[in-house]
Order: structure tokens, then sequence, then C-alpha cells
């Protein structure tokens, strides 16, 4: 009995140290797995899925995951723009006179707004930055109002306001941008050259809710004509319009339409828009923006997702983080695909795809010709 | 491997024929009668004489000639090579197909690049690890890495040795902009041996970084293709207690071959292979330089960036072969078209 009941304990005693050992190797083996497979796999860094609830949010708390501290100036590689030719770009830059007004405030001087001057402010006929308090070493124009999202529209209002005041000759055509959004000057200049400055009316990304004609997002920038600045800040004198609201691009779009300033369509000649209210990855990406987004019903036109989002002359992006300021700047301005003929002209009216097979046939022609001449 | 509906060069435009033109301007000194750098019809160009059968093509030779004066400081000498597709397949002037290799793992990393950039290579071919019926791929059946990149380039070899000049090697995660790589090898002569991309010194070893992509002319996998044969130099398990990297692993076999690793810069010494995407060459240009202006982190003629998720190749395909600024022009010496029937570029 003695010895059956030692043998118990010794049987279970081995049983546990089994248990124990088998336990140990198991954690061990899970150990070396997890470790092995994590330096041994591909590492591709995906970004963080953002998506901005609210069509009129603003930027509250910034993840300053992408937070730059100094700049980068990629216009100092003048030896691989030898063969360049602006001309036609020159031309219009003196011919479509833009001033732009960029929306800020003393917290983002130095976080956002610093980007935008070193990147694409720098192609605006005049370029302003419209703060709450003066700065005059950035320089920010200081419009005396308090800082918060209730307090965008009466910032537009007096930004709008001291442009008139100061710049009214300046310019022809005045645009609103935040100080997360990219605007391509270059192509803005081509979409304004088809219109007068004298018409009442302003483009941007045109959503239709609320607002009979449609209105523009505030996020992916606006721009009116003279006229149209003229007409808005008369109608603040004759009281046309509110002056409060805390939905800055509605109640600026529901004036539009008290003083007959039309919306225009900013989309180009195939059809696709040029204004973005996102960066354009969110655009590109089928699927990236759920079907249940405000986005799909606020749009003006019928919105599109994957390559016929986006024109290849856009106008805008926006929600641009520092590192995606510089990022754009190097993809428009700097890398190119050496004797690439790109698909879309925008100076024709036909069919694209037809087009680039012409324009080679001409080129080709073209060529022939100058050697059967010399 | 064709993919019928892939070829350029269906219609034809300079005559009559499945045949595509290229015009190539060429600068000669002023009032020199000899052209710099003159090549012999296509050969130069890596395609055969005339009547002879690349692959599938053939390719006419210098068709014309010519002297445009289009200033007076210089004279361009036009040369007019023209080169038939009897198949469907386009001949561009110096050709080269894309190796892409990867695990399965990574498949809808590697189905982005072949829905973006790797449409506007010549050939394109991508080896797997396993046999994968979504797409065309193929199969070395290997997990090792060496091992398929030894296979890859043997299969290579031995199918295309005598349809290609320039052979680029990417990994998943690559974008590649290959019309900045053959403006890249334009001048360079694809009978010497060639292997490039962005190096990097490893003791005394200088080998080309996979990530940033590997470029190897015909000559160098020619040699290559024989020292892989030989155990002792290049043997298939390479490295005695720890692996050495697949294209560390290279970089010695080929150096038993007199090939040696060179880097690739522009003309103002910005590399133009980068083993990063964009947004950490530019994170880290400024992170060494915090108050200060930095220079632009990267090369207008880049060619790969690397470390790209599957949304990034897409958004690369938008911002490389669309997004533009209104009004800008190049005279570029070369013209490469579209490829058909894509939508993103």
């Amino acid at each position: 009995m003695h010895m059956s009941h030692l043998q118990e304990m010794a049987s279970s005693k081995s049983l546990m140290n089994l248990l124990t050992f088998t336990f140990g190797s198991a954690i061990g083996f899970f150990v070396c797995y997890l470790l092995f497979s994590i330096i041994l796999e591909e590492q591709v860094k995906i970004q963080p899925h953002v998506l901005h609830n609210d069509p009129h949010g603003q930027h509250s708390a910034d993840t300053d995951n992408n937070q730059l501290q100094g700049q980068m100036n990629f216009n100092a590689d003048a030896g691989q723009h030898k063969d360049e030719d602006k001309n036609i770009a020159e031309g219009l830059y003196h011919k479509v006179k833009i001033l732009c007004w960029v929306m800020t405030g003393p917290q983002n001087l130095e976080k956002k707004a610093k980007h935008v001057k070193a990147t694409w402010a720098q192609r605006c006929n005049k370029v302003l930055f419209m703060s709450s308090e003066e700065n005059k070493d950035f320089p920010a124009v200081g419009l005396e109002t308090k800082e918060g999202r209730d307090q965008l529209y009466w910032k537009t209002i007096k930004a709008f306001q001291y442009v008139y005041d100061n710049y009214f000759d300046d310019a022809d055509w005045f645009m609103k941008a935040d100080d997360d959004t990219y605007v391509i000057l270059d192509n803005l200049r081509w979409l304004l050259s088809k219109y007068s400055p004298e018409q009442p009316i302003y483009f941007g990304r045109r959503f239709k809710p609320y607002v009979k004609q449609g209105y523009m997002s505030g996020g992916a920038g606006y721009v009116l004509s003279k006229e149209a600045l003229k007409r808005f800040v008369a109608a603040f004198k004759t009281n046309k319009c509110t002056h409060s609201s805390s939905i800055e691009d509605l109640a600026l779009g529901k004036c539009m339409e008290i003083i007959n300033v039309e919306a225009g369509d900013s989309r180009d000649t195939s059809g696709r828009e040029t204004f973005h209210p996102f960066v354009p990855e969110h655009h590109l990406i089928r699927g990236y923006l759920p079907k249940t987004f405000w986005y799909w019903n606020y749009n003006y036109y019928p919105a599109v997702e994957g390559p016929g989002c986006c024109s290849d002359l856009a106008v805008s992006f926006h929600y641009v983080d520092s590192v995606t300021m510089y990022h754009l700047e190097y993809l428009i301005y700097h890398l190119r695909p050496y004797g690439y003929l790109y698909r879309y002209n925008p100076d024709s009216s036909k069919n694209p795809e037809e087009q680039s097979e012409n324009e080679a046939l001409e080129n080709n022609q073209k060529l022939k010709q100058k050697t059967s001449e010399s | 491997m064709g993919d019928a509906s892939q070829a350029n060069g269906k219609r034809d435009i300079a005559g009559a024929g499945n045949c595509r033109s290229l015009w190539i301007i060429k600068e000669t000194r002023k009032g020199a009668s000899e052209v710099d750098g003159q090549r012999d019809g296509c050969r130069g160009r890596g395609l055969r004489r005339e009547s002879d059968t690349c692959g599938r093509g053939h390719c006419d030779g210098i068709k014309a000639q010519g002297l445009l004066n289009w200033d007076s400081s210089r004279r361009h000498q036009l040369e007019l090579f023209r080169c038939c597709c009897a198949g469907n397949k386009s001949l561009y002037g110096t050709r080269h197909p894309r190796l892409s290799y990867g695990k399965p793992a990574v498949e809808p990393v590697r189905k982005s690049a072949r829905e973006t950039w790797s449409k506007h290579c010549d050939k394109a071919e991508f080896y797997s690890s396993e046999k994968v019926k979504v797409f065309d791929s193929v199969a070395v059946n290997t997990n090792d890495m060496w091992a398929m990149m030894r296979k890859a380039y043997k299969i290579t070899y031995e199918r295309y040795k005598d349809e290609f000049s320039w052979f680029f090697l990417a990994y998943p995660t690559t974008f590649a902009i290959i019309e900045n790589l053959k403006y890249f090898l334009l001048k360079k002569d694809p009978s010497q041996p060639f292997y490039i991309g962005h190096t990097v010194k490893s003791g005394d070893l200088e080998y080309v970084d996979g990530e940033g992509g590997i470029v190897l002319s015909i000559e160098s996998l020619r040699r290559l293709s024989r020292v892989l044969e030989d155990p002792d130099k290049c043997p298939e398990q390479g490295g005695m207690i720890w692996k050495l990297a697949e294209d560390k692993q290279l970089a010695i076999c080929l150096k038993y071959s007199g090939v040696f690793a060179e880097n690739a810069e522009d003309s103002e010494g910005k590399d133009v292979f980068n083993t990063k995407s964009v947004g950490a060459l530019i994170k880290e240009a400024m992170s060494t330089h915090p108050q200060q202006v930095v220079d632009g982190c990267c090369s207008d003629m880049a060619i790969t960036f690397s470390g790209l998720a599957p949304n990034h190749m897409h958004v690369m395909m938008y911002g490389v072969y669309r997004l533009r600024p209104y009004g800008h022009s190049y005279s570029d010496a070369l013209v490469f078209l579209p490829p058909p029937g894509s939508d993103n570029d």
C-alpha cells in the first residue's frame, strides 16, 4: 500500500514535470517563431487609415506623427531643369493673376503654414497668411478674431474684406486655401483662363446638399472671381448675407447664391474633378472611402473612385500633412518619366486615347518634313 | 509569356506593317563629320542586324538620316530606327524585361506591381515560390531567397538571352519608372559587364541592394549563368554558418566573373535607384537638419523607390504618369507611348 502510494506520487510528479517541460518548450517555440517571423517577414509600413467623418470637420487635434521641423527646397536642382520649357506656364502667370490667402493660426505657423510657404505658395502672384493674430516675422496678417471652429466663417469674411481693402487691384482671382491644402497654381490658371474675372463666378469642389446651385468644399479650397469678391464684400455692408455660422463653406455657398454668383463647374475637359477634399490615395484606391461615408452623397457630380477620380491637371488636395506637401511638390514639379507622351491632352477636345495616337502621327510627320528639308 | 493585349506598336506610325518608329536625336560637334556614339543600326540598341529575328521581331536598321539645324550652335544628327514586330511584341531601342519575385504571402503587393509600373516594361516576368494560379508567374519551388534568385536568373538567361540586352530585377515593394531606366541605359553598351543599382559597402564587398532594383547587362547575365554552375565560387548554400542575403550572394558570384557593382547617380550626384520610399527619404533628409532648409531629397530622373505598400504603388502611378503642372514641357530626345489598354497611366 505504501509502495503504490509512493508510485502514485512519483507518477503524478513526473507527470507534472512532463507538463512543465512541455509547456515551457511550447512557450520557447512560440517566442522563437514570433521573433523569426518578425525578422524574416518583409516589412512594409501601412499608414493608419484616417477618415474624416464630418464634411465640415476641421483639423482639431493633430496627430503629430509627421511633424517636420525643417524645410526642404526642391528648387535648388536647377541643373535638372535646363531642358524645361516654361513659356506657357509663365505666360499664364502674367495673364491670370491669382492672390492666395491661407487660413492658419498662431499655433500652426511653424507646424503647417511654414511648409505651405516652402512649397506651392511661392507660385501665387501674391500670397497672404491669415491668422487671428499678426505675426510680423512669418509674416501673417492679424484678423483680430479668436481661433476655433466656430470662428472660421468670421475669419473668412474678415480675410476677404482685408484682401478687398488692400489688394483688390493686384489680382484677377482670389483663392482661399487651408494650411493643409496643396494647390497646383499652374493648373488653376489653366482652368481660370477660360473665364473672365468680371464674371460673377467661383470654383472649387462642388457639393450638392443644402444649397440649390451647390456650394464649394472649404478644405479643397475655392477661388472667387474679382466680381464675386466685390459682391461678397458688399453683401455684408448691406446685410444680404449673415455674419455668423459655424459652417464656413456652407455659409459662404449660401451667400454666393443670394448675391447671384454662379457655382462653376471645375471639372476638366474629360469630366474629371480637379479640386479634391482628400489626398490622392483616398480618391485613387477603390474602396478606401466606405460607401456609407458622407462624401458619396455630398458630391454634386457623380463621384468616382479609382483612376477616374482625379484629373491629370488636378488643382488641389486637402488633409495634406507636412511630409505629403513635399511629396506632392516632388511628384508634380520634379520627378518625371523621361520622354513619356501623356495620354490626356488638355488642349484638345478629342477622346484622349485617340489624341495621343494622332499626336504621335503628327510628331512623326513634322520630323519627317524636317528631315526632307535638310 | 507575352500578353498580346499589352503589345505596343500595333498601329503603324511610319509606314506599312506592324511597326513602330523610334526617333533618336543625337548631337554632333559643330562641323564634325562623325556623329558621336554612332551605332550600327539597331545593333547597339541590343537588337540584331536587319532581317535577323530577335525573338519574334526584327529590325530594319537605320531608315533615314539627316541633319537638322535647330540653332546655330549645334547640329543635330537625326536617326530613325525602324523596328518592327512580326508577332505581337514591340521593340524600342534598348529592350529589357523586368523580373519580379517574391513569396506568395505578398500577393496583393505583387499584384499591384503587375497592375501598375510593370506595364511599361517590354517584357515582365514574375517569379513566385509557389505555383500561384491567380497570375501568370513562374514557379521556382523554393522559399529560399538566394535559390529563388539563382533560378530566376537561370530561367531568364535561357529564355531571353537572344532577345534582350538589359535585365532589371525588382522586389515586390519596389516601384520603377522604366522610361527613366531606359534613358539611363541609353548610352551604355550592354556587351560590357554592367551591374548597376544602389550600392552598399559591407566590409570588402560592394553590392547592389536588391531593394533598389538590380540591373544587369546581357554580358553580366552571361557571365553569371556560367559562374552559377561553379559550386566553389557560387554555392547554392551561401555562407558557412549564417546565411548571407541574396543580394550579397549575387555580388560575390558576379565578382568572381569580373563583374563589379556600380552606383547609379544623376548629373547632380543624387541616387537614381532608391531603397526607400519618397516619404521616408523626405523625413530622413529633414531629420538630419531640423532647423534648416535642406535640398530636395531625390532625383528628377529617379528610377526606383522601395518599401511601398500596394496603395502607394497606385498613388505613384498617378503622381508619375499623370499628375503634372500645365504649361511645362521638355524637349526630350526620346518618345515613349503609354501602354495600350491601361487606365492608370
